[in-house]
């Protein structure tokens, strides 16, 4: 006799522990299972499109640091390489190359976390995530040196970047470089062959390739789903046109999949930043460009790279005044959040966080 | 009326002598039981007291962190800070709460954890009562606190509470099942239920002599605790707090108080049935101090399982009491069986040599089983859309030019 059930209705978020922000979820569920699922988000708008045609194009840098709290590097560059292509300037060699350090420093930072909070979703008690933050934290302290500034750090200049490095900077980041195989091999042992993680992550809410295609999906989640899609290898922007890195891609799109490209990435941004201790040479840093600039009227530009969580771009519209008439920006967060139903359908509870974490969503990122 | 009470507790024999001369009968055997009852409640306190100071320290070195360490001396007054905390908070009950059974809850669900030490033989002759079907009373009243868990999940009104306590009833009643099955080759090894002998059988650590039931009852007891990897019942990265969810001040100070009480009392009755209990040299006065170091020990492995594991699904928990611990439980308790029956002598005693006997085959049939019934266990556990590994030797990097 088939047990008779009733559905239940739960609002997961928007104050949850694990949604990552303010995220909600109004989810039903028949026992464990899930039936539908709706993402409500929004609680974390601020506008910032809008405050950016009230700002000059310096002062809205500052504003894309706080989209991705997490990756501000990579927000800062994104937006640079917009104005630069909207002036028709391009930066001193040194720049690129020092952008190029830092946007993939970023990126293991960003990893880190992601890695770290999917893997504490998945119900460690954060021992994973303390491993991550550790390294984290040196990352943190480098960029203080580089800008004064941990996470909101407007390093990045349009025509460069606002300073060169202090003398310091290269003998810790040659440290923290020593270091970082072993701290993040820790991370790789205590993990990626533990058996309650392959249970509860291989096979889970597989996202196939024509989906992920479909929905414009970016970034990790997509080359988990075999596609080895990365925007520094189609159209290499700063310096990476002269590293040598692999894009590591999925076969399944499952859970462990994305976790495992993350995993593999951090690997090849340590590569990268090698690459870069051992290329950059003395020089100019940045362009003598006044500081307040005013790109001719009806000139648009489209700065995109390979953030952390997928593809980020500032599309600038300017009408020759102070500010941009226009500043839309493509979240790679909110677009592959698109896909989360086609997640979660059909997938348990306990399912649902943990693939939400690995789709490691920004908040900031998504509400703008 | 005469007073004679034979009872092998010198302190029991103690406050009843002592009052025994002036007062009646039943006073003075009320007031020697009381005495016992504040030592153990207020050990059971202590000792998750300490528990908590040990694992908030412990995993913050896993955790590659210092851990609380400004409350008194290495921070050892940091439990009693956060009680005091507790208390001055607010007690908070949701509006459409059954107010009774919320408020009865933590109460039912700490009464357990003390009631758990009632048997537990701290050192020779040192049991409150040494009942001679001690093991029964020990699961008896384990059970107990899975009627607490519906009652607090139920009662508040709130469905992540409600989640959680229908994943931890689930897992209770599962099991108990294997841990009982487990506990009954020890029953047959030991010839006894009384907990002071299974202690004083123990010539061979049950440890070796019982391998398999040592792991399935460890793996059970954590479950029965709620801690990870069987924490589901209030997984905090899923459910918010599960049943405690809507719990406040000195209720969520009762419950905690339970949940790591409960730790310490578990440990104790492992150090029991399969470590030797006080059993080591010197045992006549240093047994306590032995015992002591044991729950130690293992109190330290729950803490290291919880600052290493991910959590396990729900479904994937029952597969593993069912499909792994169960048929091991089975398996052990026939080969028990076997053994006790080919190995004992005339009066049903095991000699020393016997039990060395019988460590040698467990071992070995521990080993196999474990082996065997995990792979089986992994391909059941794991879901139908798993493929093979393909890339953990030469990973598939994707080269675009």
């Amino acid at each position: 006799m088939p047990i008779r059930t009733e559905p239940m209705t739960i609002n997961v978020g928007p104050q949850h522990p694990s949604t990552h922000g303010v995220f909600r979820l109004r989810v039903t569920f028949d026992g464990e299972e899930i039936l539908e699922v709706e993402p409500i988000f929004g609680y974390l708008h601020r506008g910032t499109e809008k405050l950016a045609e009230e700002r000059n194009y310096v002062q809205i840098i500052t504003l894309t640091d706080r989209l991705d709290y997490v990756s501000s590097m990579i927000n800062n560059q994104a937006y640079c390489l917009a104005v630069e292509q909207l002036l028709g300037v391009e930066p001193p060699l040194r720049a690129k190359w020092l952008r190029t350090m830092v946007a993939e420093l970023q990126r293991i930072a960003s990893h880190l976390m992601g890695i770290g909070f999917f893997l504490q979703d998945l119900g460690t008690l954060g021992t994973p995530l303390m491993y991550g933050f550790r390294i984290r934290e040196k990352i943190l302290d480098l960029f203080e040196m580089l800008c004064g500034a941990r996470i909101t750090l407007a390093y990045m200049r349009p025509g460069g970047v606002f300073s060169d490095t202090p003398p310091d900077f290269w003998p810790a980041l040659e440290a923290f470089m020593a270091e970082f195989p072993s701290e993040i091999g820790e991370i790789e042992q205590l993990v990626m062959e533990n058996e309650i993680v392959l249970v509860r992550t291989k096979g889970v809410s597989p996202l196939p390739l024509d989906l992920a295609i479909n929905c414009s999906v970016s970034g990790p989640i997509l080359r988990a789903s075999g596609l080895a899609w990365d925007w520094r290898k189609e159209e290499p922007y700063d310096a990476y046109q002269w590293v040598d890195f692999d894009v590591p891609m999925g076969a399944n799109g499952d859970n462990y999949d994305r976790f495992w490209v993350r995993m593999q990435e951090i690997r090849q941004s340590e590569r990268i930043i090698r690459q870069c201790m051992e290329y950059m040479e003395p020089g100019p840093v940045r362009l003598d460009l006044p500081l307040v600039v005013r790109p001719e009227s009806g000139a648009e530009a489209y700065g995109r790279v390979e953030a952390s969580k997928g593809e980020l771009a500032f599309y600038m519209l300017s009408d020759g005044g102070v500010s941009p008439y226009r500043c839309k920006i493509r979240a790679p967060s909110l677009i592959n959040l698109t896909v989360t139903e086609h997640l979660l359908v059909g997938w348990k509870l306990a399912d649902m966080i943990v693939t939400l974490g690995s789709l490691d969503i920004n908040m900031g990122e998504v509400d703008r | 009326m005469s007073c004679a009470l034979t009872s092998d507790n010198p302190l029991y024999s103690l406050v009843y002598e002592l009052t025994g001369g002036f007062l009646p009968c039943w006073v003075s055997y009320l007031a020697a039981g009381l005495a016992i009852m504040f030592i153990l409640v207020n050990a059971v306190l202590l000792g998750a007291a300490v528990f908590v100071f040990a694992e908030r320290r412990l995993i913050g070195r896993f955790h590659n962190r210092i851990g609380p360490n400004r409350w008194g001396p290495f921070g050892t007054f940091q439990p009693f800070a956060d009680v005091l905390k507790l208390i001055f908070k607010e007690d908070l009950t949701p509006a459409n709460a059954d107010k009774i059974v919320f408020l009865a809850a933590p109460i039912a669900m700490l009464a357990p954890a003390i009631l758990m030490l009632a048997v537990v033989p701290f050192a020779k002759n040192t049991a409150l009562a040494d009942l001679n079907v001690g093991i029964l009373y020990v699961l008896a009243v384990t059970s107990l606190s899975s009627v607490a868990i519906l009652m607090a999940g139920w009662s508040s009104n709130n469905r992540y509470a409600m989640f959680g306590a229908a994943r931890g009833v689930a897992v209770l009643i599962s099991y108990e099942v294997p841990v009982v099955l487990c506990l009954l080759g020890v029953v047959l090894v030991a010839g006894s239920m009384s907990l002071s002998d299974i202690v004083k059988s123990q010539a061979v650590p049950f440890l070796l002599v019982q391998p398999l039931p040592m792991f399935v009852f460890l793996a059970g007891v954590s479950a029965e605790l709620n801690r990870t990897p069987f924490d589901v019942a209030e997984a905090e990265s899923e459910l918010v707090a599960g049943y405690h969810t809507e719990y406040s001040g000195v209720k969520f100070a009762l419950i905690q108080a339970a949940e790591f009480g409960g730790v310490v009392t578990a440990s104790m009755v492992v150090v029991t049935l399969f470590l030797g209990g006080w059993a080591g040299p010197l045992s006549d006065y240093l047994g306590w101090l032995w015992f002591l170091l044991k729950v130690g020990v293992i109190a330290f492995l729950f803490i290291w399982v919880r600052a290493s594991f991910p959590r396990l699904r729900i479904d994937q928990l029952m597969a593993f009491a069912w499909k792994f611990l169960l048929p091991l439980s089975l398996i052990n308790l026939f080969a028990t069986a076997l053994e006790v029956f080919f190995l004992r002598d005339s009066m049903g005693v095991l000699a020393t040599n016997d039990l060395w006997i019988m460590t040698g085959i467990n071992l070995a049939l521990g080993a196999v089983c474990i082996a065997l019934f995990g792979t089986m266990i992994r391909e059941k556990i794991r879901p139908v859309t798993w493929e093979p590994a393909t890339r953990t030797a030469g990973m598939t990097v994707g080269e675009v030019t």
